[in-house]
């Protein structure tokens, strides 16, 4: 059995498991953070996405044990203080979710691209970047328009951008 | 997955010791390949020795012209080091484009190597640029390293703590990637220093990655897309597949080579 201590959303977590658990199943089934979603279970569709160390990774992808020690955010975290955090917000306001099964792993590498390109987005890039993410409703469109929206108003008001 | 003991090495020492008590260890770096596949069960090791966290295995060093990149630096890390992106453009570019942001972030360039995908990007750069590959034990040049599909001339238990070159006068990497995996279905990385031109092919070979010694010979007496016009690559022991054919990837193969070299002459270095 491994055990491990993590930071989960600013708050430190110990836990016991398999040596083989993946860091998605201790999200969901030890902590019971499921907003972070098993889509493909193949490393393919992104609705795993959470940040590691400040990354965005799909936890089905790595081992609970590789884990120990780092500092994890799920979509749970994203908001502040009861705030949406304003990719959350976009989403809402574009009418960026069908189902919202894959829309925790958009938000989360969202948030991502969104830190690795402090100037600013395209379209192209944003495509380019969301490779790791599927929608199978296909509603990548207003997706796009989403982050594209938070990346403004993040660039406009930086101090959000936590 | 099947039942494994999770290790974690804080040092090279201690995961070669890791593995040499291990009963059928595997090292674990980035884990890209190397999870799913024991997901699906086609891996089942005893032990697996995670490398990521050494911490000298990790980070760029650059003096003069010489690259030394850490094994455990992942793909994210190579593609925006701006010093590397002064002096070889080309391996930064190529580390931008491996698979999706998230493969980029935990992948390294050591575990890609050492894994040796007949399609990853990173081999060919390593034998277009005569790379070194440093271990634990010695140094292995890149043209000796790569053995096959997915086989290098690692022993069993040896670690690649970086990997060493010298930054080319020129070089580019151009890939045709498989539109669902992103993995090259023909990628051609050509590096060129005085009058030594190096043209290394991934993602087509039956035996993986290998050089395009016509190519290479065409470019010495007229460094320009021109000369591969009459260039012919023999689609004898290239991969045949439900992606492409042998044929089609002949064909791949030489128009990635032509981008590679317009891509040299359209750029200030």
């Amino acid at each position: 059995m491994a055990k491990v201590e993590l930071f989960v959303n600013g708050r430190a977590v110990k836990g016991e498991a398999e040596d083989r658990a993946l860091l998605v199943h201790f999200l969901r089934e030890n902590l019971g953070l499921t907003g972070t979603h098993v889509g493909c279970d193949t490393s393919q569709c992104g609705a795993c996405v959470v940040h590691v160390d400040g990354r965005a990774v799909k936890s089905c992808t790595m081992l609970l044990a590789q884990a120990s020690g780092s500092s994890v955010t799920t979509i749970e975290g994203l908001s502040q203080n009861g705030e949406l955090h304003p990719l959350q917000v976009a989403f809402r306001e574009n009418h960026a979710l069908q189902c919202g099964f894959c829309t925790p792993g958009m938000i989360m590498s969202s948030a991502d691209m969104i830190r690795r390109h402090p100037e600013g987005l395209d379209e192209a890039t944003v495509r380019l970047e969301l490779e790791g993410n599927i929608c199978r409703c296909t509603g990548y469109h207003n997706i796009v328009k989403a982050v594209l929206d938070a990346s403004d108003k993040l660039r406009k008001a930086p101090s959000e951008a936590a | 997955m099947y039942e494994t003991k999770y290790h974690r090495a804080t040092s090279v020492e201690a995961g070669a010791r890791l593995m040499s008590e291990a009963e059928d260890g595997k090292f674990l770096a980035g884990g890209m390949t190397l999870i799913p596949t024991m997901k699906q069960r086609l891996a089942s090791p005893s032990d697996v020795i995670d490398l990521r966290r050494i911490e000298a295995m990790k980070g760029i060093v650059i003096s003069g012209r010489t690259v030394r990149i850490g094994a455990a630096t992942t793909h994210y890390d190579v593609s925006i080091d701006e010093e590397l992106a002064k002096i070889c453009p080309a391996i930064v570019s190529l580390a931008a484009h491996i698979g999706d942001p998230q493969v980029r972030n935990m992948g390294t360039i050591g575990g890609s190597i050492a894994n040796n995908d007949p399609a990853a990007d990173y081999p060919s750069s390593m034998l277009a640029l005569d790379a070194m590959i440093i271990t634990n034990e010695r140094s292995i040049p890149a043209s000796d390293f790569f053995v096959g599909l997915f086989e290098t001339a690692l022993e069993p238990g040896e670690i690649i703590t970086a990997v060493e070159f010298i930054a080319p006068d020129r070089a580019a990497y151009k890939k045709f990637p498989n539109p669902a995996s992103l993995y090259a279905m023909a990628g051609v990385f050509v590096a060129r220093s005085g009058d030594v031109i190096r043209v290394a092919v991934t993602g087509a070979g039956e035996n993986g990655v290998f050089r395009l010694i016509d190519a290479e010979a065409a470019l010495a007496s007229n460094f320009s897309s021109a000369a591969l016009d009459s260039l012919i690559v023999n689609p004898d022991g290239l991969l045949s597949d439900m992606h492409a054919s042998a044929d089609y990837r002949a064909n791949l193969v030489k128009v990635m080579a032509r981008r590679a070299i317009a891509e040299i002459a359209n750029r200030p270095m």
